[in-house]
């Protein structure tokens, strides 16, 4: 695959900014990856996303671990690891970094406020993300069925998701979604 | 937590080598499904008895503050108070590899056979299934924000319609809705 400068540049950009500003994880940046790699860039189609974050989910492993797979993607394996670095490593070393002076300011009450602020945003960021991946992933009656499904089983009972995952897979390969 | 019980900390014995830390965060990660979080405090508290509850919970704690990939951040924090810098280092690289080597074949595969039609079928019936469970995760989180009067519920439905119905960068998003949080909540307090 040929690899374009210009390109991982692109990617190690923007999967910075990604990760700096992904307040709740991971979950929290899959709409914004979605819009840099559908909308903005066309770096792969709207079936390619699905089918990237259905693997991240569906495989062990953190699931930060999607930006490897659209990195590879879009730039081969210098792509993958340009991305997983780039989400990975400038927060890490943040968290490196504050966690010697944390126990100075855990306490302090603007500390609190800054939490009690985060919190409902990381939670709006993993709902976003909820609302963009159902409208990739639902293109008919049966699977808006499914999904409506698997969220009350996931909501209401205490069932292994793994056990959801491979009916829907079934019900994938059997052609009904 | 039971072990929380005892009026002083244990001294710590032993402080693990560089090469204790990159293995042991492999090993958490080639422990599967069932997220990495329950492995990480099994390892480090109950087994090898690396941390105290209470600095793990404090460790995750600053994780939830700040942005990234909460496990990965935890990881850091580990290394760094075991063996500074290079220990960071150690257990971020040992928790990335195998995933990383995983994914990576994943993608060498779904670029070869993304488009035999079985498991295109297949992919599409998870997608609709992981979307699902995202759905109730968000819903879970979601309650207890709204079990409450304050600006929490409108903060989480402003975000959420901002980035998932609008589509909006989340940068300008973040840039607008942080500050606002921030004076909602410091308002609220006083």
């Amino acid at each position: 695959m040929k690899v374009d400068g210009d390109i991982l540049i692109t990617l190690a950009v923007q999967f910075v900014i990604m990760a700096l500003l992904a307040f709740g994880g991971a979950t929290a940046v899959v709409p914004e990856i979605h819009r840099q790699a559908v909308d903005l860039h066309g770096w792969m189609s709207e079936r390619q996303f699905a089918d990237m974050f259905a693997i991240a989910q569906a495989f062990p492993g953190p699931n930060v671990m999607i930006v490897t797979l659209v990195g590879y993607h879009v730039a081969g394996f210098a792509g993958a690891i340009v991305t997983t670095v780039a989400m990975c490593g400038p927060t890490a070393a943040l968290a490196g970094v504050l966690a010697r002076t944390w126990d100075r300011f855990k306490d302090a009450s603007w500390c609190q406020v800054i939490q009690a602020a985060l919190v409902p945003i990381s939670v709006g960021l993993v709902a976003a993300s909820a609302i963009v991946l159902s409208q990739v992933a639902v293109r008919n009656w049966a699977a808006a069925v499914i999904l409506a499904g698997t969220a009350a089983i996931a909501y209401w009972t205490r069932w292994n998701p793994l056990w959801l995952i491979g009916l829907a897979g079934a019900a994938g390969i059997a052609g009904v979604v | 937590m039971s072990d929380s019980t005892a009026a002083s900390p244990p001294p710590r014995p032993y402080t693990p080598t560089h090469s204790e830390l990159f293995f042991a965060f492999v090993r958490i990660t080639l422990s599967g499904f069932g997220g990495t979080l329950v492995w990480t405090r099994r390892m480090f508290v109950e087994d090898k008895k690396w941390m105290t509850a209470e600095e793990f919970n404090d460790a995750y704690a600053l994780c939830q503050f700040l942005p990234g990939p909460n496990i990965v951040n935890l990881t850091t924090i580990f290394g760094s108070r075991m063996r500074g810098v290079t220990g960071a280092l150690a257990c971020w690289s040992g928790f990335l590899v195998m995933p990383f080597v995983f994914m990576t074949v994943l993608g060498v595969l779904y670029a070869r056979y993304g488009d035999v039609e079985l498991l295109r079928r297949f992919l599409t019936g998870i997608a609709v299934a992981a979307s699902g469970l995202l759905i109730a995760t968000a819903a879970k989180m979601a309650a207890p924000l709204f079990r409450r009067f304050g600006p929490a519920p409108f903060v989480l439905l402003a975000t959420a319609a901002a980035i998932g119905v609008m589509r909006w960068p989340l940068l300008w998003v973040m840039i607008v809705l942080v500050p606002s949080s921030i004076a909602l909540a410091a308002w609220r307090r006083s």
